[in-house]
């Protein structure tokens, strides 16, 4: 049987024994991927992940537009939403958003080169996806660097 | 020569040549949203802590109003694209995908447009 590496606990061996089955209808078939089971290779976790952190970015817009729309009500308000972002919950928030943006940026740029036909070998779809990875880790530490300087 | 069947002619069914809209719309969005959050991003970390004046004194400069409302009607639009596509992947009743769907663009319309009222309200300080 074929090494299936992107099975968890994958069986190795006949399951026939400890149910006490014929081995002829236990062997072990290809099994179906299904998601509780299924290791996600890398390419597939960056391509959920994208979803995600579009999703979550959206939910990043209404507080956008919650801050734009204290800034257009006059000083009292802009300052007590200012108050809520310094909070620790409000730099909670936005270091996950920073995240999702760096993340979400990042990949787009591989959904753009994809557009263009560039990097559907397998070998670069892997490459890209580091390179991704690599600049959302960059931006996101060099954004709050900045920030917190 | 037509490789239409006489009963799809007949309901004027098929291609309506916008199958690609969506998927065109969301790389022409993407590719001004390079720029537009770099900016963004720049520009929130320049203001970090900024008080009311501060904060109101940069948003009322031309430039930086006029980035400010194409940044928020640009990601509106990419965002009810992405959330689109993510209803229809997902929520399978017929009801409940259409008012998600309706509702996602009632949403984004309200964001976009509020967003876009508080920065020329600032920016033309009235």
């Amino acid at each position: 049987m074929p090494p299936m590496p992107h099975i968890k606990g994958a069986a190795t061996g006949p399951r026939s024994a400890s149910r006490g089955q014929p081995a002829m209808t236990t062997r072990n078939r290809p099994l179906s991927p299904h998601l509780q089971i299924y290791r996600l290779p890398l390419l597939a976790i960056m391509s959920i992940t994208h979803r995600v952190t579009g999703v979550g970015l959206v939910a990043g817009l209404v507080l956008l537009a919650w801050w734009l729309g204290a800034a257009a009500s006059g000083p009292e308000a802009f300052e007590a939403a200012q108050d809520l972002i310094g909070s620790p919950l409000g730099y909670l928030l936005l270091f996950g958003w920073s995240v999702a943006l760096f993340f979400h940026l990042g990949h787009g740029v591989r959904h753009l080169l994809w557009e263009a036909g560039w990097g559907f070998e397998i070998p670069q779809a892997y490459a890209s996806a580091k390179v991704s990875l690599a600049v959302t880790a960059v931006l996101t530490l060099v954004a709050w660097i900045a920030g917190l300087a | 020569m037509t490789l239409r069947s006489p009963i799809g002619r007949a309901r004027g069914l098929g291609s309506a040549k916008e199958g690609a809209g969506d998927a065109w719309a969301t790389i022409v969005t993407a590719v001004a949203l390079v720029p537009l959050s770099l900016w963004f991003v720049i520009s929130i970390i320049g203001l970090a802590g900024a008080d009311y004046a501060t904060f109101t004194g940069w948003l009322a400069r031309p430039l930086n109003a006029t980035l400010m409302v194409l940044t928020v009607l640009t990601v509106l639009y990419h965002a009810q694209l992405g959330v689109k596509m993510v209803v229809e992947d997902y929520v399978h009743g017929a009801a409940a995908k259409v008012a998600l769907l309706i509702g996602t663009k009632l949403v984004a319309a309200f964001l976009a447009v509020y967003m876009a009222v508080s920065v020329l309200k600032v920016a033309v300080g009235v």
